[in-house]
């Protein structure tokens, strides 16, 4: 194709072409998600052919603007949010051709949910670490997987995972390690809940034993998976702190709202608290803000890497404030009873669970402690700390 | 509760003056410079105000073109007051340029006396200094009015007046209304300040001349508003204190040695430093929002105010204190600079209003009232 720069004319013009075409009132849902693929306007950024149109990333969000206002349906971002936000990019970033086209239009859909099966019992924030093992079985030409990966969302309802395991242990550990698609049906795939502080069981455990996976079903090269799971992991981020809240958004709202209308609580020592978490809230969303704007203006700040940060520090401190002011129903808690939540609900639960909940904000997605690292040596440029793993066989390390 | 959209981006013509700003003071305001004049108690360079005033056109940026300004805004003297700030200059601007302007514009500019001494101020002829406490805060009660005598002549005292010393001319608030007294008619004591970069003085009134440019009403009403545009200007200055401290900091910790490895390469202190950061990314956020909310009338300028000074003057003494301590034993000599910005971060964490008394005033905004 001749290379058209889109506009947003352009795709506006498309998306009433679309709504023309298949009406959001008279088209089942499903059809309409498929139509929408086809006609590029998935997601504008990736290739024609695969859900997009080679136009800028951000008119995606005019897009997505038009089509809610015509009442159309969504692909419910936040149910498949691993497959949209993670293994999208990274498919489109390391994979064939064939993988492209075979995986990119179901995960869009939702027909096909996508888990990531990376973090292991042994090797979280270190995730090179990693110890699951995929040898190469001669004959097949399969590899056979064999570990325990841990912290897995969406494991016991995808179809499909992104998967990395130690193809060479003679080599540094960043290096041996490959990338690949781990179908969750495949025979050895065992998925057992892993209840958590709260009392749900958001997260899974998954245990991998003897499992095939084809040689087609590899993303990048051998050895090359730390690279491709850059990739996957810079975006997990983008994910996590990109949200947009209004004034008094996010964690905030509950707790002021029960300041205003329930005075007996109020004291001057939790006033004061209120107060100052108030402002940095709002400072915070401020801080997001300029991000937007800045990236909308095609100058791109390093402030993202700092806001997960601070709404992560923000969310445990409005919410332990907000079981303190609660007094003697601080005590008590909704429920214990085991449930698999498909989303985390941060507002409309009662003020212990996220209390709780919040805690696993400075933990999931990169440590607080990892990720002041990679602010202090990425946009500071402080020195990285001595270390003697990354030229040391992975065999050969402590663990 | 909705938030109006803000700009809180710097435009071309912002990065143009912040750049003619820092040249100028890389040249003429050097911390060494700074220092020596410090230690002589007369801190001011008048040559670099003129220029500053005069040439580059700063004086003027809040007044109005048909009054003889630049008809810029807030916006652009924020980029100016973030240049003063790393460089702690000292310089009567947040005073002269800010707080008197703001003054001056609450009243009658058709007024032939206001309309004259806001050309002056704005053309850099004159400096103006409002007679009021620095730590004067919007809300707050404002201070016992001095008296008009008979005929104009007003007699009070005022203590902690922020530049009094290099003023030509001095705003004053009498039980009468506004005034504005020549310097030479007031006796000034030089207080011993905690910053030195921004000198304070006892102004002592004796039955001392004015000329009345609006009435008590006007007067308060005016001084009020100002000190709300003021303090959200201040937060500006606070953000490029903080980031100066920030940036020596690190240069200073990936520099040095200890233990065989740059000091900067220890965990501990990368993350003191990253937080550092993010403290003055938000700061960065707030003081914009500030600016960008007075520069455009936005209803919730007040609130956007209290939020950013809330904020900012925490983070200016953070990043001051982080800066003494982490150059260690260097960060504690009179020749390192890094003590006239944790002196200047203190005193403007008092300026203007206390972070307290502003999240007091989030309080009332955001209706969030105390038991």
């Amino acid at each position: 194709m001749t290379a058209t720069v889109m506009t947003a004319e352009h795709l506006l013009a498309r998306v009433r072409d679309l709504l023309a075409a298949h009406p959001p009132a008279t088209t089942p849902r499903a059809d309409f998600l498929r139509a929408r693929f086809d006609a590029g306007l998935a997601w504008v950024h990736f290739p024609e052919g695969l859900g997009g149109l080679d136009a800028p990333r951000a008119l995606q969000a005019v897009v997505d603007a038009e089509l809610e206002a015509a009442g159309a349906p969504d692909n419910d971002p936040r149910r498949i949010g691993i497959g949209l936000g993670m293994a999208a990019p990274t498919i489109l970033a390391y994979g064939t051709d064939e993988q492209k086209r075979r995986f990119l239009r179901p995960l869009w859909l939702g027909e096909e949910v996508w888990c990531q099966l990376f973090s292991e019992p042994g090797a979280g924030s270190d995730l090179a670490a990693l110890a699951t093992r995929a040898v190469r079985d001669e004959e097949g030409g399969d590899w056979v997987v064999d570990g325990q990966k841990v912290w897995t969302s969406s494991a016991h309802t995808a179809r499909w995972a992104i998967l990395i395991a130690r193809t060479d242990p003679t080599l540094p550990k960043h290096q041996g390690i490959t990338y690949f698609l781990c179908d969750m049906h495949a025979p050895g795939v065992e998925v057992r809940p892993l209840r958590q502080i709260t009392g749900e069981a958001e997260f899974n455990e998954v245990f991998l034993t003897g499992v095939r996976i084809p040689d087609t079903h590899r993303l990048g090269a051998v050895g090359q998976g730390w690279a491709v799971a850059r990739t996957t992991l810079m975006n997990e981020r983008v994910a996590i702190g990109g949200m947009r809240v209004p004034r008094e958004g996010g964690m905030i709202a509950p707790v002021a709202a029960t300041w205003r209308e329930r005075p007996a609580l109020r004291t001057h020592a939790l006033h004061q608290r209120l107060l100052e978490l108030w402002v940095e809230a709002e400072v915070a969303r401020l801080t997001g803000e300029r991000l937007r704007q800045q990236l909308a203006a095609g100058r791109p700040g390093p402030e993202g890497s700092g806001m997960k940060l601070t709404f992560a520090r923000l969310n445990q401190e409005i919410s332990a404030l907000e079981v303190e002011l609660l007094a003697e129903e601080g005590l008590l808690y909704e429920d214990w009873t085991l449930r698999r939540p498909e989303i985390v609900d941060f507002t409309g639960r009662d003020a212990g669970y996220r209390y709780l909940r919040a805690k696993g904000n400075s933990i999931e997605g990169g440590t607080s402690e990892i990720l002041l690292n990679i602010v202090a040596e990425r946009v500071l440029g402080l020195p990285t700390e001595p270390r003697d793993d990354k030229d040391t066989p992975w065999k050969d390390l402590l663990r | 509760m909705t938030a109006s959209t803000v700009d809180l981006l710097y435009s071309e013509t912002e990065e143009e003056l912040r750049s003619a700003v820092r040249s100028l003071l890389a040249d003429r305001c050097d911390p060494a410079s700074v220092l020596a004049r410090a230690e002589t108690g007369d801190p001011y360079d008048p040559a670099l105000s003129r220029t500053l005033g005069a040439d580059i056109g700063a004086a003027g940026l809040l007044v109005p073109e048909k009054l003889g300004g630049a008809g810029a805004g807030h916006r652009e003297a924020a980029v100016v007051l973030e240049e003063l700030g790393r460089a702690v200059a000292p310089v009567p601007y947040l005073t002269g340029s800010v707080l008197a302007v703001e003054i001056l514009l609450g009243c009658d500019t058709e007024s032939p006396d206001v309309a004259a001494l806001l050309r002056e101020i704005a053309g850099g002829r004159r400096t103006c200094v409002p007679a009021v406490p620095l730590t004067l805060a919007p809300g707050a009660p404002l201070p016992r009015p001095v008296h008009d005598v008979g005929g104009g002549r007003l007699t009070g005292t005022l203590t902690s007046v922020a530049d009094a010393a290099a003023a030509d001319v001095l705003l004053v608030l009498a039980d009468t209304g506004l005034h504005v007294v020549p310097a030479a008619s007031a006796t000034l004591t030089a207080a011993v300040p905690l910053d030195l970069t921004r000198p304070l003085a006892t102004v002592t009134l004796d039955a001392a001349p004015g000329t009345r440019l609006a009435d008590a009403a006007t007067a308060r009403a005016a001084l009020a508003g100002a000190l709300i545009g003021a303090a959200g200007l201040l937060a500006s200055e606070q953000l490029g204190i903080a980031e100066w401290c920030l940036t020596e900091t690190v240069t200073h910790l990936r520099a040095r040695h200890q233990f065989n490895r740059p000091v900067g390469s220890f965990q501990a202190l990368k993350h003191r430093l990253a937080r550092l950061w993010l403290d003055v990314a938000s700061a960065r956020a707030a003081a914009r929002a500030a600016a960008d909310a007075l520069a455009t009338g936005a209803a919730d300028a007040p609130l956007t105010v209290a939020v950013a000074q809330a904020h900012c003057s925490g983070v200016a003494v953070r990043a001051a204190e982080e800066c003494v301590q982490l150059h260690g034993g260097i960060g504690m000599t009179w020749e390192h600079p890094a003590h006239l910005y944790l002196k200047r971060a203190k005193a403007d964490s008092l300026a203007l209003g206390t972070a307290g008394h502003h999240r007091g005033l989030v309080a009332d905004f955001a209706e969030l009232p105390a038991p």
